[in-house]
């Protein structure tokens, strides 16, 4: 693949979108599309930054996430017959970038941004977004535990489950939906290939890991504590709010 | 912005804790360039172009008060908006590459590219129901938590039926599937509705759409993998 291969491929990618919006735009709405020059001009950015991004993204992000993930667990750190505490400088790893890539994740800023306009402050977007970060953090730093000691995915998802439902039936109605997004708002077009590379790279070098079964699941985890850290931040806050009230 | 944070934390662990140099440091910087500039120049095409127009319909549509259209159009929007996921498409190309490794499907090439493409359609098709599902939600006022426990009964019960090769990809999809193109175009859908329905919330009823777009796709992608197996 080459450049001039991306490019063709975004081409068929971006399509889609500028389909469905044309279609219903003629079809439904029957008006006269706003600014066409403009429509133009950014599709032909879109086409570009896609095919510029996917090329940098295997030229960099996914070799240096496998890259950290292979050294990190190689035989310098991890001595022959480790015990899942002897991963502690992946844990760390996994911690701090679940909080640094979703602490800019822009997505997840317009969301912060849009939750506190619509709450009329109640909501803070700062508060949300470092619930948010935390929630990947842990939630990452599980899902390597987890891919370290082999333990199976569908045992941790379903016990998160439990736990999101039990803290839903707590917590303050108006923040439920908001959290329920939060799961999904975290994980960025660069969050996403880094933490894959980073669970694939550990499966191939942890002994008796199959990478197909283990390998994948961290993104899983990343979107599912962040509900969890959302509903005990609104709590937190309800109680506090309940405190000073009294 | 959305790398700084990313690029520290690598180097100060390469540095600090590895102790060594960052290997092949003209290519990882030249990637890293691309990428930033790729992204940058995405975000800004969607923010000319795209947004404005699918924020400007999504009103459009709740003036113009047919349902039957408006969950059409939200179909058709998550399904595009998915397929063009570029998150999606890296995520995918690496489900083949570990699938055909794995023995799973032939190693050459076409039948990876026809894997992937499987997958991301599947993904896609997930998509588009969970907004028509989460669309109807805001017009009829349902309550969110109920519909979100129907749904992880729903994944409970497929993940118990599913080959386990499959389960670590399709938990990931829900959380591939909603990012930096689908979020804010779903969010505005959302909270747009809310605010032009009368007796609906937008805090308590806009949100809530992308938790059912990363719900559904896991149930999808394993029902995907009961299949193709």
């Amino acid at each position: 693949m080459n450049l001039w291969g991306d490019l063709v491929g975004a081409v068929r990618d971006v399509l889609p979108i500028a389909a469905t919006i044309l279609l219903f735009q003629v079809a439904v709405i029957r008006r006269p599309l706003p600014h066409p020059g403009r429509l133009l001009r950014g599709l032909v950015l879109v086409i570009a930054g896609m095919a510029l991004f996917l090329r940098g993204l295997e030229l960099a992000l996914f070799p240096v996430g496998e890259l950290m993930a292979a050294q990190l667990t190689g035989p310098r750190f991890i001595p022959a017959g480790a015990r899942p505490w002897d991963y502690h400088w992946v844990y760390l790893f996994a911690f701090s970038l679940g909080f640094a890539t979703t602490l800019a994740e822009p997505a997840l800023i317009a969301v912060a941004l849009k939750a506190r306009e619509i709450s009329g402050g109640a909501i803070h977007d700062w508060g949300l977004r470092l619930a948010v970060s935390l929630g990947v953090a842990l939630g990452l730093t599980l899902g390597v535990y987890r891919i370290v000691t082999g333990t199976g995915l569908a045992v941790f998802i379903v016990g998160g489950y439990v736990l999101v439902l039990l803290q839903t039936a707590l917590a303050p109605r108006m923040i439920v939906g908001l959290a329920y997004d939060s799961g999904g708002v975290t994980t960025s077009t660069v969050t996403v290939p880094l933490v894959t590379a980073l669970g694939l790279g550990l499966a191939r070098s942890v002994p008796g890991r199959d990478v197909l079964v283990d390998g994948f699941g961290l993104i899983a985890f990343a979107s599912l504590f962040p509900i969890m850290t959302v509903l005990g931040y609104a709590q937190l806050v309800e109680i506090f709010a309940r405190f000073r009230g009294e | 912005m959305d790398l700084a944070p990313v690029l520290v934390v690598i180097v100060v662990f390469q540095v600090g804790v590895v102790h060594q140099p960052l290997p092949d440091l003209f290519g990882l910087l030249g990637g890293v360039g691309l990428t930033v500039l790729g992204l940058t120049f995405f975000v800004l095409g969607l923010e000319q172009a795209l947004f404005p127009l699918g924020e400007s319909m999504a009103y459009a549509f709740a003036r113009k008060g047919s349902l039957t259209w408006l969950l059409l159009f939200a179909f058709c929007l998550g399904f595009a908006t998915t397929v063009a996921e570029p998150a999606l498409v890296a995520v995918a190309d690496q489900a083949a590459k570990v699938a055909a490794d794995g023995g799973m499907i032939d190693a050459d090439p076409r039948s990876k590219a026809r894997y992937a493409l499987g997958l991301r359609l599947t993904v896609a098709l997930a998509v588009g129901v969970a907004l028509v599902i989460g669309v109807i939600r805001i017009v009829r006022g349902w309550p969110l938590h109920r519909l979100m426990i129907l749904g992880y009964l729903a994944v409970m019960t497929v993940t118990w039926f599913a080959p386990e090769e499959i389960i670590g990809i399709a938990y990931d999809s829900g959380g591939v599937t909603t990012s930096t193109i689908t979020v804010p175009l779903v969010t505005a859908l959302g909270v747009g509705l809310a605010h032009s329905i009368r007796g609906r919330n937008p805090l308590v009823d806009g949100f809530g759409l992308i938790a059912f777009a990363s719900l559904t796709p896991m149930v999808f992608v394993m029902i995907y993998g009961i299949l193709t197996i």
